[in-house]
C-alpha cells in the first residue's frame, strides 16, 4: 500500500512544479483555485503531471470533472442540481462536499480541490491498481 | 509578414517527435530593434527569446496536430518551463527537437530543445540554446459550448503548406491518434 505521506510529497512537487509554487506554499488544506492560483487549464498540466509522477492513467474529468457542469441537467441558475449533485458525489468519491452543499454554487465547485483531495484521489488510483 | 518562426521541418514521426530548423537572418526587421546601438553600445541583433518560443510551440504545434491528421484545433495553453543559456545570433541557424510527453483527448504537454548550428562549421558540436515545456489544448474538446469556427485556424494553409513543402505526407493515418478519430467520419473522407 502506498504510504500517505510519499503521496503527498510527490503530490506537493507536482503542484508546486504546475503552479510556479513555493514548497511551503502546498499546505494539504490549501485549495487548488482559492489558494493556490490554478486556472482550468492548470488541471490539465496538473493530470499529465500526476499520470507522470505515479505512473498511473486518469482519464479525462476523472479527476476534475468540469463536463458535469457543462451539461444543462446538472446545473440551473448558477447552482447545481440534485442530480448533479449525486453525479459529483459519484464522480469525486475523494472530495469531501459537505461545505458544498450549503451553496451547490458553481463558482464553489473549484473550492472542492485541495490538495488533500489530490492526494486522496492518488492513494485511490494507487490501491485499485494494485488490487 | 508570415507569422511563420521556422523554416523546414526535417523530421517528424507522428506522436512521437518533430525536429524544424530556422534561419536566422539579418533581414529580418525584428533584429534591426532587438537591439539598436545607442551612443555607448554598438547594436546586438539578437532573435527575442519569446520568438525562439513561438518556433518551438509551432515545431510542438504541428507534431501534436499531426498525431490526428490536423483536425484538433490545437491551441498553446502554457508554457510550463523556458530556459535560455545562449544567444541566437544571424548567421547562424537554429534545430529544434520537440517531443510529446503526454497526449490524449483533451491535449497534449511537449519537451523541447533548442540547438544553435554554425554553418560555416558544419561537423562543430551543437550549442545548447533553450529547454522548453509546453502544454496544448485541443480547444473544442476541452471548452465545449465556445462559439468557434468550424474550420481549422490554427492550421492555416501556409502552415500545412509549410509541413508539405518539407516532404511530409499529410495523407490521413491509418490509425491515427486520439479518443474521437476511430468514430469520425470525417477522418476516411
Amino acid at each position: 500500500m502506498a504510504d500517505q505521506q510519499d503521496v503527498f510529497e510527490k503530490v506537493r512537487n507536482v503542484l508546486m512544479d504546475a503552479l510556479s509554487l513555493d514548497e511551503d506554499e502546498v499546505e494539504s488544506e490549501a485549495r487548488l483555485v482559492s489558494d493556490l492560483g490554478a486556472e482550468s487549464i492548470d488541471f490539465l498540466d496538473i493530470v499529465f503531471r500526476l499520470e507522470k509522477a505515479f505512473g498511473i492513467k486518469i482519464e479525462q474529468s476523472e479527476l476534475f470533472p468540469d463536463n458535469v457542469l457543462n451539461d444543462a441537467r446538472y446545473v440551473n441558475d448558477g447552482k447545481v442540481t440534485d442530480e448533479g449533485l449525486e453525479v459529483l458525489r459519484a464522480r469525486l468519491p475523494h472530495a469531501d462536499l459537505t461545505e458544498f452543499e450549503k451553496d451547490r454554487s458553481v463558482e464553489a465547485v473549484g473550492d472542492l480541490f485541495t490538495v488533500d483531495t489530490v492526494v486522496r484521489f492518488v492513494m485511490s488510483k494507487l490501491e485499485s491498481q494494485t488490487a | 509578414m508570415r507569422w511563420i518562426w521556422i523554416d523546414r521541418i526535417i523530421e517528424l514521426e507522428r506522436g512521437v517527435r518533430c525536429i524544424a530548423v530556422k534561419n536566422i537572418s539579418l533581414a529580418e526587421e525584428v533584429l534591426h530593434d532587438h537591439f539598436p546601438a545607442t551612443d555607448n553600445h554598438p547594436a546586438m541583433p539578437v532573435l527575442p527569446n519569446p520568438l525562439i518560443l513561438e518556433g518551438m510551440a509551432q515545431t510542438a504545434g504541428i507534431l501534436v496536430g499531426h498525431a490526428n491528421d490536423f483536425r484538433e484545433k490545437v491551441i498553446l495553453a502554457k508554457v510550463g518551463r523556458a530556459r535560455f543559456t545562449e544567444a541566437a545570433w544571424p548567421g547562424y541557424c537554429l534545430r529544434y527537437t520537440a517531443e510529446v510527453v503526454r497526449l490524449d483527448g483533451a491535449g497534449a504537454s511537449t519537451h523541447g530543445h533548442v540547438e544553435r548550428l554554425d554553418p560555416h562549421q558544419p561537423h562543430a558540436a551543437p550549442v545548447p540554446l533553450a529547454e522548453i515545456e509546453l502544454l496544448f489544448s485541443h480547444i473544442d474538446q476541452a471548452r465545449t459550448g465556445l462559439d468557434l469556427p468550424e474550420h481549422n485556424f490554427v492550421f492555416t494553409r501556409a502552415f500545412l503548406e509549410l509541413v508539405s513543402q518539407s516532404g511530409v505526407d499529410l495523407s490521413p493515418s491509418k490509425a491515427p491518434q486520439g479518443p474521437e478519430a476511430p468514430d469520425n467520419p470525417e477522418a476516411s473522407s
